[in-house]
């Protein structure tokens, strides 16, 4: 087959499977090195750098870098990425000295962005360092957006959005203008905006439809305006029983936060299975953990009323089947319906975006689903000078997704305002270094931890469910993020084969832990997977392919499961192999390429 | 050498044998010889054929001598007995706790030092005697752990690393090996496990003296332009005789191949030993033919490797000696303690 090209990035990429997985490739790997050092502060950077809010999202990522983890498909679970992260923000020193200076005098441009969510303050961050005048507009009377109005303070202390969010606006090159809904979208045009960031979230919570919802309306919750309602102390109590419907992570928002503000019969229910669920699984985890159980299967049917009060609701109960076309469909499972009694229920079944500020002769397409037309990669919409991201892109996602528009978004804004194609995208920017220190020490941990992964401690329920603020998690101490942080396999640190120094002399083949190393003759990339020293089986996994060795075989490692401990490296008497640190930073908007343009 | 121990964590489909064990589970220490030493890939050959065999550690008994080679052991099947000898004297302890208790399986891990040098004569008895044993000579034609001399081993006509050109006969351990009556001869290289580990297995099934001498090439002193034993050399020279494969009950191999091709050997203790003709003229149970083919060959620049000769049928030392087949730790002390009477009985039949 041919040969592995290891120059281009994204080879070596994904072998760097969390960092691949992270909308904004965060480089993983290095901040818990980072960390397990002690350096809390350089840790903190690596993250702010690359997804700007670290102590939010140690707290309430969606991480889909931990399902990726290499760790999970050598022993049982992955690294705790996310709560490391929270470490680092946790233990981190004074660090506004190091934030990217923002400049005295602008450049000229001014931008807007609406809504003060994590895209929006994302544009504004990746910008404002090279100049740019960029105008938050927010209805909320602080920033933050989805960060602030709907996650629980239980899960996120107001005073780590505060920090985050002031490392941004409060810094200079950023004018606020919150307590202010954009109403209309020609309106801001016409104030003479070089660029337009629309990052407004997806604000409208799905409603639900069955009897008895209007004759009830007073009880019934849309869940994500709910859970605003709690966090600005507009809601402080709710009633004993109460129905949450729906599976996401919204849903489970809603349980544990109602449960800490009286609730003390809450019911999750839910249309699907448990699998199937939308939330996470530890989120699903804590919810049943603080007293909530989830049932599963039950299709609303009606809502029980009296005297205008709510009393209960009906449930059909279904199976899933696949129809003639093998789709999935839900079919009434012949048993009886089930009855919930309850005082109050929310309804956090999905949210849907609406612009109805934005007019329609301006030439601003939309899709047949009501989002915006958009270029997938420059986020640029159909009327050139406006830009989309975050929830109000592609409909509702979470907030690292939304900081990863947010750069692409920023880098097309700045490409646009000095009149480049934004569907030329810069590449990002990639750094090879050797980890040899000596014959054999190298300037990585190299050893491999057997230590399986550690639980976060939590606040006991008694403690947790009195107060809506006290937040549950604790995060890791210092001695136990040591520990967790020596369970990442450093796939960052690549190994890197050179055929012309080879003499086969099969040293790394014999003392490769995982028999990730094979030398064969070549073939069809199927076949040849077939006959490895270990079948390369995973084929979401790539494998590395060298040709040029003397016998006319090739040497072929399959990356799937390997430790990354530096072993073939070791035990190789020429060189051939190599521990090579492989740190890449996606394109950022650069103030030099702004230099060199003008120059 | 390493600072660090192999990682413990395998691949998590790592297959296992009948016995439960994982390939892994016959590993010993980390190496401490030089990276790319050939002895290394011995040690995984012989790690791959005790568990292909389903070997349970504890009834192996390791041995070696002194050298490069005779460290191996350390590297090797961590749970099983082993004896590291004074330099040169492994055959003799190795005899002697074979003479003690047949029961366990004795491997010998030698050098071209150890056995063609300072024990040769070690070795030459071992064999004539018969012992029932697998005997690996780790050949690398050079005194490594001295850096660099010419070893028995090394070619008349070679070059050391510093240029010296070689003026003495190489003692050709196989043709001693034939010569003195072992009856399971071969010949491999570390550079090729597909041909090594069979012959390993084969060698470890074989009741009586089997012996394989490994051409090892040693990275530090002996792998430049000019030597014999070097990864480039070898494998430009080596001339196979056979592919073999031990076939053990349960898994037999069911490949095609036409007709004359393969010959199955049936060792004693029931395995078979099946082999793909590489070379038609060669028949690998007749030893004065297996000596003169390798003495035409290696006078043509070739390097004769694979199964060279089988005796299907040994007899060894014990049988030899006609002794109790019980090992003597589980003898009784009136068995093992006879008394005056036995004694006076015997020295009277002598007189």
């Amino acid at each position: 087959m041919k040969p592995t090209d290891i120059r281009n990035p994204d080879y070596f990429h994904k072998v760097v499977d969390c960092q691949w997985a992270c909308p904004a490739h965060t480089p993983v790997p290095e901040y818990i090195r980072m960390i397990a050092a002690g350096r809390y502060s350089d840790a903190y950077m690596v993250n702010w750098h690359s997804n700007v809010f670290p102590g939010v999202l140690g707290r309430t990522c969606d991480r889909p870098c931990e399902p990726a983890c290499r760790r999970g498909r050598v022993e049982e679970e992955p690294v705790a990425i996310c709560r490391l992260k929270r470490v680092a923000a946790d233990n981190k020193e004074g660090i506004l000295a190091r934030l990217t200076p923002i400049p005295e005098v602008g450049n000229g441009k001014r931008i807007a962005c609406i809504g003060a969510g994590p895209s929006s303050l994302t544009v504004a961050r990746d910008l404002a360092p090279l100049g740019y005048e960029v105008h938050v507009y927010d209805e909320q009377a602080k920033g933050g957006g989805f960060i602030r109005s709907q996650i629980p303070r239980f899960r996120l202390p107001e005073s780590v959005i505060d920090e985050e969010v002031g490392y941004i606006t409060d810094r200079g090159g950023v004018v606020t203008h919150y307590n202010q809904r954009v109403e209309s979208l020609k309106g801001l045009l016409a104030e003479g905006y070089d660029a337009v960031f629309v990052g407004a979230g997806a604000p409208r919570g799905r409603d639900l439809d069955v009897p008895g919802r209007a004759e009830a309306a007073a009880h019934i919750h849309i869940g994500i305006d709910w859970l605003s309602s709690v966090s600005f102390g507009h809601i402080e109590s709710v009633g004993k029983r109460v129905i949450v419907l729906g599976g996401g992570n919204t849903a489970m928002d809603c349980c544990r936060s109602a449960r800490r503000l009286g609730g003390e019969q809450v019911t999750v229910v839910v249309r699907s299975g448990f699998e199937e669920m939308k939330a996470s699984p530890w989120e699903k985890e804590d919810a049943q953990h603080e007293g909530i159980p989830i049932r599963n299967w039950l299709v609303p049917k009606e809502v029980l009323h009296a005297d205008g009060r709510l009393t209960g609701m009906v449930f059909e109960k279904v199976k899933a089947e696949r129809d003639a076309n093998g789709r999935r469909q839900l079919v009434n499972a012949g048993e009886p319906d089930v009855t919930i009694e309850a005082d109050e229920v929310l309804v956090a079944i999905g949210q849907e975006n609406a612009f109805p500020w934005i007019e329609k002769d301006l030439g601003l397409e939309f899709d047949r689903w009501g989002l915006p037309k958009l270029n997938e990669q420059s986020l640029q919409s159909t009327l050139p000078q406006v830009f989309f991201g975050g929830d109000a892109a592609f409909g509702p996602k979470n907030i690292i997704w939304a900081v990863a528009h947010g750069h692409e978004a920023a880098v097309s804004i700045d490409m646009f305002c000095r009149g480049e194609d934004v569907t030329v995208r810069p590449p990002p920017e990639v750094v090879m270094s050797s980890q040899k220190m000596g014959i054999h020490e190298w300037s990585y941990d190299s050893g491999v931890s057997l230590d399986l992964r550690f639980k976060v401690p939590h606040a006991e329920n008694e403690v947790a469910l009195r107060d809506i603020k006290t937040e549950v998690e604790l995060g890791y101490d210092r001695e136990l993020a040591y520990k967790e942080a020596q369970r990442c396999l450093n796939c960052d640190v690549q190994t890197v084969f050179v055929p012309s120094l080879c003499i086969e002399c099969d040293a790394c083949v014999d003392i490769c832990p995982v028999d990730c190393i094979t030398f064969t003759p070549d073939g069809e990339e199927a076949e040849l997977r077939d006959r490895l020293k270990m079948p390369a089986l995973n084929l979401t996994q790539e494998i590395y392919v060298a040709d040029g060795l003397k016998t006319g075989r090739v040497m072929v490692k399959d990356e799937d499961v390997c430790l990354h401990c530096g072993m073939c490296a070791e035990r190789c008497p020429t060189g051939a192999w190599d521990m090579q640190k492989f740190f890449l930073e996606t394109a950022k908007p650069k103030l030099e390429r702004v230099h060199a343009c003008q120059a | 050498m390493s600072f660090l121990p192999k990682p413990k964590l395998h691949h998590p489909r790592l297959p296992v044998n009948a016995l439960g064990f994982t390939r892994r589970d016959y590993e010993g220490a980390i190496s401490t010889l030089c990276a790319g030493c050939g002895h290394d890939s011995i040690s995984a050959a012989i790690i791959q054929a005790c568990f292909e065999l389903d070997i349970e550690p504890h009834r192996v008994a390791k041995m070696s001598g002194i050298g490069c080679s005779s460290k191996t052991p350390d590297y090797f099947l961590g749970a099983s007995h082993g004896f590291n000898s004074v330099h040169g004297r492994m055959p003799s302890v190795l005899t002697g706790a074979n003479l003690a208790n047949r029961e366990l399986l004795y491997l010998g891990v030698s050098g071209d030092g150890d056995s063609a040098s300072i024990g040769f004569g070690q070795f030459a008895h071992s064999i004539r005697r018969g012992v029932n044993m697998t005997y690996i000579v780790e050949n690398n034609g050079v005194y490594g752990l001295t850096k660099g001399q010419f070893s028995a081993t090394s070619d008349k006509g070679s070059k050391a690393k510093k240029g010296a050109i070689n003026t003495d006969e190489a003692i050709d351990l196989i043709g001693i090996a034939l010569q003195l009556g072992a009856t399971y001869v071969g010949r491999s290289f570390s550079g090729d496990k597909d041909q090594l580990v069979p012959l390993i297995k084969g060698a470890m099934r074989h009741d009586g003296p089997a012996f394989i001498d490994c051409i090892s090439p040693c990275v530090a002193f002996n792998n430049h332009e000019g030597s014999t034993k070097s990864y480039d050399f070898v494998r430009e020279h080596n001339e196979a005789m056979n592919h073999l494969d031990v076939i053990i009950g349960r898994n037999p191999i069911t490949a095609d191949y036409a007709p004359g091709e393969v010959r199955d050997v049936q060792q004693h203790d029931g395995s078979v030993l099946r082999l793909r003709k590489l070379h038609a003229e060669y028949d690998p149970t007749d030893r004065v033919g297996a000596m003169h083919h390798l003495h035409e060959r290696k006078a043509a620049g070739e390097i004769v490797t694979g199964l060279l000769y089988i005796e299907p049928d040994p007899q060894d030392l014990h049988a030899n000696l006609g002794t109790v087949a019980r090992p003597l730790n589980r003898l009784g002390d009136a068995a093992l303690v006879p008394g005056a009477a036995a004694l006076e009985k015997l020295n009277a039949s002598l007189r």
